[in-house]
């Protein structure tokens, strides 16, 4: 499975990808996971704000929304488009 | 026929028979459709009270199903019994019956939203480990089956240890017969058994547990063990044995290692969470035909800040627009009913006290009614729809620019409303400076009682004139809004660099999906909003309007009642018929002026004067402002008695008398830059004593509320003197 760096803050939007590994130090992250961003997640880029930031993101078809600066400790590998 | 000894059960007996004790916790995420099944189960039998010491609401009401009646709690929404926010930590103390004055609940209500069973089942599967009398109502079936996603509900039942399952539509009333009848019996229900899905913990909480001086509950190890041995949980550490109080850390240390606690129990649950969604549902939900274009095009960024901008605008435009035939309703009768007690009363003391005192002033208030109810119309409607959270979305870059989140918007939104529950609604924040700072710009926002101040000069001293689809009057309230925005952003950005200097803060938001308001929960909240409002009408308002009153009233000039005599006696020469009517109205009306001149507040006006003649305020300004001080909604009250327009404080004469009058030299009082310094004093003025008391027990300290006192008053001086001193040189 390639990771290749990407993370939640480089999914395009419409693109889908699953979380492979979460940085969880900062306290905000652990909220994030509580909320379910968590390893094994798919998630979709629903939605940017003005200028990118915040991001929202589609979780089992809940909307949450989050910066880019916490959206970068999520790593993910990148589902296929037209999945 | 009834027989006696039916009559004669002892009333505890019948308390056991009937379960009226009973009290049963309604939990479940945020936006699961928890409030508004609540309010479809109880209805109007509901109290709204505080926690102690806190300013979260408590929501208790009384389901009654044949003869049991049964008490609903609705506990602020949860994700996680791991709290996060104030809110949260409230709903988790309920739960475990540690909220000081909330009993132990009997049972749980679980509220499961079928469009969100993914961090529905992560709270519910804790729920199930408090091993209590638990039911759980699945929300929204109508909207997960539209947008394609089937649930086995007897699969889920089962893998949730059988806790039983009703499906509901609160928005219909489908399935909730069942339901009520369902929690009616649940105190005798059996709690569902144990489901492991963090064997690990299991392990150790057993060893922790071995020994103990009196019993936990699973739940309360999981609480040790994952949140550690907080203040919340002394009570459940002092139960386990010394050595095992002893060992906790260590027991924690060897568990979790380097990793977070909240992290490996996001990690678990979540992973257990979708098992169960591959066996239980049929498919990902997915959104469906007018959400999903409502959604698409707010999704992109410029269309979705256009459209919030819009609504914004609409929402103003409706509150001075729909409005104003209520208000015209409401001001016919006020006056009507004064004129009505003169005419039996005669004139006097007691019938001015009635009229002029209590009618004027309360009336001058509740005509804003018409005002309020529509603002919180919109207000409501645009956070049961979902809308207010996207609007924190959209607004969080903005906002992080200037040192707080996109949390802070809904607190600031409902400031227009009024600044107390906007204040109230800042307890959503998680980050003490970023709250402060939050509360002391909410304040800025034009409050509905600023709305009465503003509507009154624009009418007087701005043209109708139409531009575009607004006309200029709504124009120029739209900037005073926007002219309230700016100066409470500017504030926070100046409090979060000095006073408050730190990170800035974090954000993370559900968005929840677009839905239709229930008419039903709408009207609960805007009813609940008119009394709030109309029992400060009722108190503060009608007290400071009788002291206003007498203030004005008295002391009674000796000198005055003779010389109008004599006056009246004069023109009777002169003139006849409606001339001389005229004529004694215009004796009268002068004489009630130098009598308003010569009372309390007359005095206490001319004594400020100096204060505020560098504002271009006369004393009769200076005094209505003055009164002003305890609640800002007064001062319309004021300017209509010391204008000395008597039966007539309506506002359209009102405004014509501002228009007419003059300092003695024969100058205009209010010029435009005059105005315009009155406009900016109230748009920055903390003239509301019940803000400042609400400050003061969200902070805790007298020290914000005195800052923003200060603070609000000097700016809005300093505005108002050089509007005037630039506009006038």
């Amino acid at each position: 499975m390639k990771i290749n760096g990407n993370t939640l803050a480089t999914l395009k939007r419409g693109q889908k990808g699953i979380i492979q590994s979460v940085d969880a130090v900062d306290p905000q992250v652990q909220r994030l996971m509580v909320l379910g961003l968590v390893e094994g997640a798919e998630v979709e880029h629903a939605s940017s704000a003005i200028g990118g930031d915040p991001m929202e993101f589609r979780l089992f078809g809940c909307g949450i929304s989050l910066r880019q600066e916490h959206a970068k400790f999520f790593k993910v590998s990148p589902v296929a488009a037209g999945d | 026929m009834t027989k006696p000894s039916e009559i004669r059960i002892p009333a505890n007996e019948i308390n056991i028979a009937r379960r009226t004790d009973a009290s049963i916790a309604v939990v479940g995420n945020p936006n699961s459709g928890k409030s508004t099944l609540f309010n479809r189960l109880t209805g109007l039998k509901q109290r709204i009270g505080n926690y102690p010491g806190v300013t979260v609401e408590r929501h208790i009401g009384i389901l009654k199903v044949d003869d049991v009646s049964v008490e609903l709690v609705d506990l602020p929404g949860t994700h996680s019994l791991s709290a996060h926010s104030l809110e949260e930590h409230i709903a988790v103390d309920v739960i475990f019956g540690r909220m000081q004055g909330t009993k132990k609940p009997d049972g749980i209500l679980a509220v499961l939203d079928a469009t969100n069973l993914y961090q529905g089942l992560f709270l519910v599967q804790q729920l199930i480990d408090l091993r209590m009398p638990t039911i759980i109502a699945l929300t929204m079936t109508d909207a997960a089956e539209t947008s394609g996603v089937g649930i086995d509900i007897e699969r889920l039942r089962e893998t949730l240890g059988g806790v039983p399952v009703y499906p509901v539509v609160a928005t219909t009333g489908a399935g909730l017969d069942r339901l009520r009848h369902a929690i009616a019996e649940m105190p005798s229900l059996a709690p569902p058994e144990r489901i492991v899905v963090w064997p690990e913990l299991t392990e150790v909480a057993g060893k922790l547990a071995r020994d103990a001086k009196e019993p936990l509950r699973f739940a309360e190890l999981e609480r040790l063990l994952i949140d550690g041995a907080t203040d919340a949980n002394r009570l459940f550490l002092e139960k386990l044995s010394d050595d095992a109080q002893k060992n906790l850390e260590a027991e924690r240390d060897s568990l979790f290692g380097f990793e977070p606690p909240i992290a490996r129990d996001a990690r678990i649950r979540y992973a257990w969470v979708r098992e169960v969604l591959a066996e239980v549902q049929s498919s990902v939900p997915r959104f469906y035909s007018w959400r999903t274009h409502i959604t698409d095009f707010l999704n992109r960024p410029i269309p979705g800040t256009i459209g919030l901008f819009v609504v914004m605008a609409i929402v103003f435009q409706a509150v001075f627009a729909w409005a104003t035939p209520l208000m015209d309703l409401i001001d016919a009768a006020a006056a009507t009913l004064g004129a009505g007690v003169i005419q039996v009363f005669g004139e006097g003391a007691v019938s001015s006290l009635i009229a002029d005192g209590i009618i004027a002033g309360v009336g001058s208030v509740v005509i804003f009614l018409p005002q309020i109810l529509i603002l919180f119309l919109f207000i409501i409607l645009l956070e049961d729809s979902g809308y207010l959270a996207r609007a924190a979305y959209l607004m969080d870059r903005a906002m992080h620019s200037v040192g707080l989140s996109g949390q802070s918007i809904i607190p600031m939104i409902s400031s227009f409303a009024c600044a107390v529950p906007g204040i109230m609604a800042t307890r959503v924040i998680p980050n003490r400076r970023d709250r402060i700072a939050t509360i002391l710009a909410a304040p800025f926002m034009t409050c509905s009682a600023r709305l009465p101040v503003y509507a009154l000069l624009i009418a007087a001293f701005v043209p109708a004139q139409q531009i575009g689809f607004m006309n200029l009057q709504g124009l120029v309230l739209f900037g005073l809004y926007l002219f309230g925005i700016v100066a409470g952003i500017l504030t926070a950005l100046l409090i979060r660099k000095t006073a408050l200097r730190g990170p800035k803060p974090p954000f993370a938001l559900m968005l929840p999906e677009f839905r239709r308001p229930n008419l039903q929960t709408v009207l609960i909240q805007l009813l609940g909003r008119a009394k709030v409002f109309l029992y400060r009408a009722g108190t503060v308002i009608f007290a400071v309007a009788i002291i206003v009153w007498a203030l004005a009233y008295y002391p009674r000039s000796e000198m005055l009642a003779p010389e109008v005599e004599q006056q009246k006696g004069i023109a009777a020469y002169t003139l006849s018929g409606e001339e001389l009517a005229a004529e004694y109205q215009r004796i009268e009306n002068v004489a009630a002026a130098a009598q308003m001149e010569q009372s309390w507040l007359g005095r206490a006006g001319h004594f400020v004067e100096p204060v505020f003649a560098p504002l271009g305020w006369d004393w009769r300004v200076s005094s209505a402002v003055i009164a002003g001080f305890p609640a800002r909604e007064v001062v319309i009250a004021v300017l209509g008695t010391v204008y000395a327009v008597g039966d007539e404080a309506d506002e359209g004469t009102l405004s014509g008398r501002l228009k007419a009058s003059t300092w003695p030299n024969g100058d205009r009082v209010f010029t435009l830059p005059m105005v315009v310094g009155l406009l900016i004093f109230y748009a920055c003025c903390l003239q509301c004593a019940a803000t400042l008391a609400v400050i003061r027990r969200e902070t805790n300290s007298w020290r914000w509320p005195v800052f923003a006192w200060l603070y609000m008053t000097t700016i809005g001086y300093v505005g108002a003197l050089l509007a005037f001193q630039l506009g006038s040189a």
